[in-house]
């Protein structure tokens, strides 16, 4: 392929799942049936700390079509589920395949019912006498790192499971007296993902083969069929997880559920075909949470503007467990690594830990740790811009890092490189026309926030902080048959995303034939030897390098066999529109023909060319490629009611190559939408009793279409990473962004009132009490 | 013990895209589980179960119902219209083709149920101003679009069908 030349990339090539997902013939997990599947439904905790006392099964057991009842003795021969990390000073926690006594969250699954359908399992379920001793919840997240006493993990004698500190620069060296401190405690309510396909599993058995199948809605079917051979000691070849048509994941669905080695075990050990689909309720206290974090910041500048230093303490939530396989550090520790942002400070602090609590485990929600960190950076240095008087804009354009002073390594000690942030910044205070729209008006209000994010992640770095998990490679096996037809194969596991459209491009374009030419296959175990899945951004720059690697590597190969048919030499022939033709001349040859001529022509080829067309390539792009965005956002406040409307949002982002604009745009504004959802609606409210107050979606409330704006996007294509496809991840970003710009523009337009919002949600409810607490002063 | 006898049946005919058919239903069930188990009308999604996410909208009667909050034995001498039988209706290509353009859609759950309330307000004949496009969707939840292609769908196929101009 000339190099200039893109025929498929960058193009809005629309997309092949459509067809399917628009006619009702998708098929998601809850979709698939076998004949003489049993149904499970599972007995949880009605308490989020306890001990079980008794369970009396008996009742249950004599209901008619009810097959089975299984325990933790049922099950014990599964060791504990334990989450290693290399970070030193970490506890791992044990999480038992069901309670074994002890109950840590509310939803926990004690007790899995086997039955003829869904219906009869919950009436059993409620057949089951369970005594129970209650225990004092664990739910404050600053008085659980306290704790002397009450512990989660009682032979932890602690519930700060792990604790590091970040450190550059000495602080003792900056004359303090002449600084300006802006000095906050912020708070981020828990979220959950809330993909709107609930989790589910069935697992199905071949009697013939003693095979399994786990059809799984994950976005790791590569991690689960690891765990499963780490847990049930069922190999590789013994067992396929597929993911099918994936209703969304958002990080979560990215982590191991019990659910989902108990619907294996017991088919297992039934013989049978077992089905899961978990309702909404179960999907709310039960699917892992994100984003639970209290930081206390301060932020130290200098009269003109210039930052100093930046200090904190990250109290990170992370429920009842540390999650399989990310641990406990994914979420507070990238919160205090991505807290200093595109900006230059020579001080930075962060202290971070990292605390169990009786909630449900927090795993990767969409950002991980950056909404968070956005949210307090940027609020920070919209204080200072108040505070000295500054326009926000000159602020951040004071700090930030610049295109010839990168690479530049934060206090955290991540390297910036190769990225847009004052270009981005510029480009959406441009295309809002920032000083114009400024305003003065009560209740409206601007917000801007930049941010900096490591997408595209190689082997290098883990996408989650000391976890001993390869996450930084995939593999591509591009296989032309004797039919001639073309398919790639991957490890990636995509649930949304259209990874079938734009990887057939990609692969379209290195190799010479139109995407819809290509069959991607992808979210099957069997059909690669290893790979993880879909989440951290990383499946176009990771699976994309892998396309092309193997779509080169492939091309070549049919060069040289065409320019042995052709008889003419290989820089004489183009591959083009599944066409390979000797340039300048009427002689062409198509797919079909070449394939026959290698597999079924005994003559024509020397043996050595008639081997089979299959071509396999990894890629590792060994670090990870910086990428960034600016978002502004305005807003409008209902003095009466406290409604907060977002009126406009642009952003600005940079992320590298677009393989598909029309998908990029669409990432960005569903990301946006998350944020929306996590910093004017979204909580997960545990109560002192550690009972959940947002147990349904009319309590736990998402963006709806009146909520979200259409966003003005603009795309940066000039800071292209070292990767070989010079792809960016763009897949978390909208969410990333919007907290902080959204809570700006709150604070702005409460200018008049003196109110900085330091708490996300932030609802018309905690709004009111705000400013009536701000009457009452 | 206090059980319910999960043995009980009625007899309930209704029309299920545009086919007549008997059954004998269990009481109890949920007409979205009848739907996708027993008639295999896979394409309605459940999403809640109580009635807020949308997923599971169908046409009962040709009016847009979630069908996790009725049960089966209600669409007794009822006509149901599920994805399955509009998407044998070649007379909303034009919707499916703007759902394609717009990128309506990602992971596809939700899509159905959206599908399903935007071809009762087809029916209705009227062309909608953006924001009552907004209000009449508000039913039903997307948590990947961000809802704006869906939004650009609707405005496009509406503009067409009711031969205005997109920028009324």
């Amino acid at each position: 392929m000339n190099k200039s030349k893109t025929k498929y990339v960058g193009k809005n090539v629309l997309r092949f799942e459509d067809e399917r997902l628009l006619n009702g013939n998708g098929q998601y997990t809850a979709d698939i049936n076998f004949p003489g599947m049993y149904h499970v439904a599972f007995l949880r905790s009605e308490i989020s700390h306890g001990e079980i006392i008794s369970i009396d099964l008996e009742e249950a057991k004599k209901l008619e079509n009810v097959y089975d009842i299984f325990l933790y003795d049922d099950l014990k021969h599964i060791s504990p589920i334990i989450s290693k990390s290399n970070m030193k000073k970490y506890l791992p926690t044990k999480q038992h395949i069901l309670c074994k006594k002890r109950i840590r969250y509310l939803g926990e699954p004690i007790a899995a019912v086997v039955a003829k359908n869904r219906y009869i399992a919950e009436d059993a379920i409620s057949l089951i006498n369970i005594e129970l001793k209650e225990l004092e919840p664990i739910i404050d997240t600053i008085n659980a790192s306290n704790e002397t006493k009450n512990f989660v993990h009682p032979s932890l004698k602690t519930n700060v499971i792990l604790e590091r500190t970040f450190s550059q620069g000495d602080i003792k060296d900056v004359n303090q007296n002449e600084l300006i401190s802006i000095k906050k405690i912020f708070k981020m309510g828990r979220k959950t993902p809330l993909s709107m396909e609930p989790r589910s599993y069935v697992c199905d058995i071949n009697k013939r083969t003693n095979e399994l199948t786990l059809y799984s809605s994950t976005q790791v079917p590569g991690i689960i069929k690891d765990a499963i051979m780490t847990y049930l000691g069922i190999n590789g070849n013994q067992i396929t997880v597929i993911a099918p048509d994936v209703g969304g994941g958002f990080g979560g669905k990215a982590s191991l559920y019990m659910e989902e080695l108990i619907v294996v075990a017991i088919a297992n050990k039934l013989q049978t075909p077992i089905k899961w689909v978990s309702d909404r309720y179960e999907d709310l206290l039960t699917t892992s949470q994100g984003f639970e974090e209290i930081i206390e910041a301060e932020l130290l500048l200098d009269e003109k503007g210039n930052f100093i230093s930046l200090n904190s303490n990250v109290y990170g939530d992370i429920g009842a467990y540390s999650i399989y396989p990310w641990t406990a550090a994914l979420e507070p520790m990238q919160v205090a690594g991505f807290l200093q942002g595109p900006y230059k400070i020579k001080n930075f602090y962060s202290n971070v830990k990292c605390i169990t609590s009786n909630k449900p485990p927090t795993g990767p929600y969409r950002g991980v740790g950056r909404p968070a960190a956005v949210f307090v950076i940027e609020s920070l240095v919209d204080m200072a811009a108040r505070k000295i008087n500054m326009n926000p804009s000159q602020l951040r354009l004071n700090n930030i890092i610049r295109k010839n002073e990168q690479p530049y390594k934060i206090g955290s000690g991540i390297v910036w490189d190769k990225v847009g942030f004052e270009e981005c910044l510029r480009k959406a205070l441009s295309l809002i026309d920032y000083d114009k729209i400024k305003t003065t008006k009560k209740w409206e209000g601007v917000g801007i926030a930049t941010y900096g994010e490591l997408t595209g992640i190689g082997s290098k770095i883990s996408v989650a902080p000391g976890m001993p998990l390869n996450t930084g490679s995939e593999t591509s096996r591009l296989e032309i048959d004797s039919t001639g037809s073309i398919s790639a194969t991957f490890g990636i596991a995509s649930h949304g995303q259209g990874l079938e459209t734009t990887l057939s491009q990609v692969v379209g374009d290195h190799l010479g034939v139109t995407p819809n030419s290509i069959k991607i296959k992808q979210g099957n175990t069997s059909l690669i030897t290893h790979g993880t899945g879909t989440y951290a951004s990383r499946s176009a720059a990771l699976a994309g390098g892998a396309a092309i690697k193997v779509s080169k590597k492939a091309r070549n190969h049919i060069l040289n066999v065409a320019s042995f048919i052709l008889n003419v030499p290989k820089t004489e022939i183009d591959i083009e529109d599944n066409l390979i033709t000797q340039k300048n001349s009427n002689q062409k040859l198509s797919f079909p023909e070449l394939s026959r001529i290698v597999y079924s022509d005994m003559q024509t080829l020397p043996i050595k060319l008639r081997k089979p067309l299959i071509f396999i390539e990894s890629y590792d792009p060994i670090f990870g490629a910086s990428t960034t965005a600016t978002h502004i956002a305005t807003v409008k406040i209902n003095p009466e009611t406290f409604k907060i409307k977002i009126k406009n949002y642009v952003v600005a982002e940079d992320c590298g190559k677009v393989i598909n604009p029309m998908i990029v745009d669409g990432q960005v504004q569903g990301g946006v939408a998350q944020g929306i959802g996590a910093a004017l609606f979204e909580e997960m409210k545990y109560n002192e009793n550690g009972q959940l107050e947002t147990a349904t979606l009319a309590d736990y409330l998402i963006p709806n279409s009146l909520d979200v704006p259409e966003i003005s996007i603009s795309h940066l294509e000039d800071f292209l990473p070292n990767n070989i496809g010079k792809f960016k991840g763009m897949g978390e970003g909208g969410t990333i962004g919007a907290t902080g710009a959204i809570a700006n523009a709150v604070s702005d337009a409460l200018k008049h009132l003196n109110i900085e919002i330091t708490e996300l949600p932030i609802t018309p409810n905690k709004l009111y009490t705000l400013i009536k607490n701000k009457e009452k002063k | 013990m206090k059980t319910y006898n999960d043995n009980n049946r009625l007899k309930i005919s209704f029309k299920l895209n545009d086919e007549l058919l008997q059954k004998q239903v269990k009481p109890r069930q949920l007409l979205s589980d009848f739907l996708r188990f027993d008639c295999g009308m896979t394409g309605t999604h459940v999403g809640c179960e109580h009635g807020i996410c949308g997923a599971c909208t169908i046409l009962f009667n040709n009016e847009p119902v979630r069908s996790c909050l009725m049960l089966a034995p209600q669409i007794d001498n009822g006509e149901i219209t599920t994805i399955e039988g509009i998407s044998e209706n070649s007379t909303y290509n034009d919707l499916r083709e703007a759902f394609k353009k717009y990128h309506a859609l990602q992971c596809g759950y939700c899509t159905p149920g959206f599908l399903t309330t935007i071809i009762y307000l087809l029916e209705k004949k009227q062309h909608l101003s953006d924001e009552e496009i907004r209000k009449k969707l508000s039913g039903n939840i997307c948590r990947c679009t961000g809802y704006t292609g869906i939004i650009k769908a609707v405005k496009e196929v509406m503009a067409n069908r009711f031969k205005r101009s997109i920028n009324d």
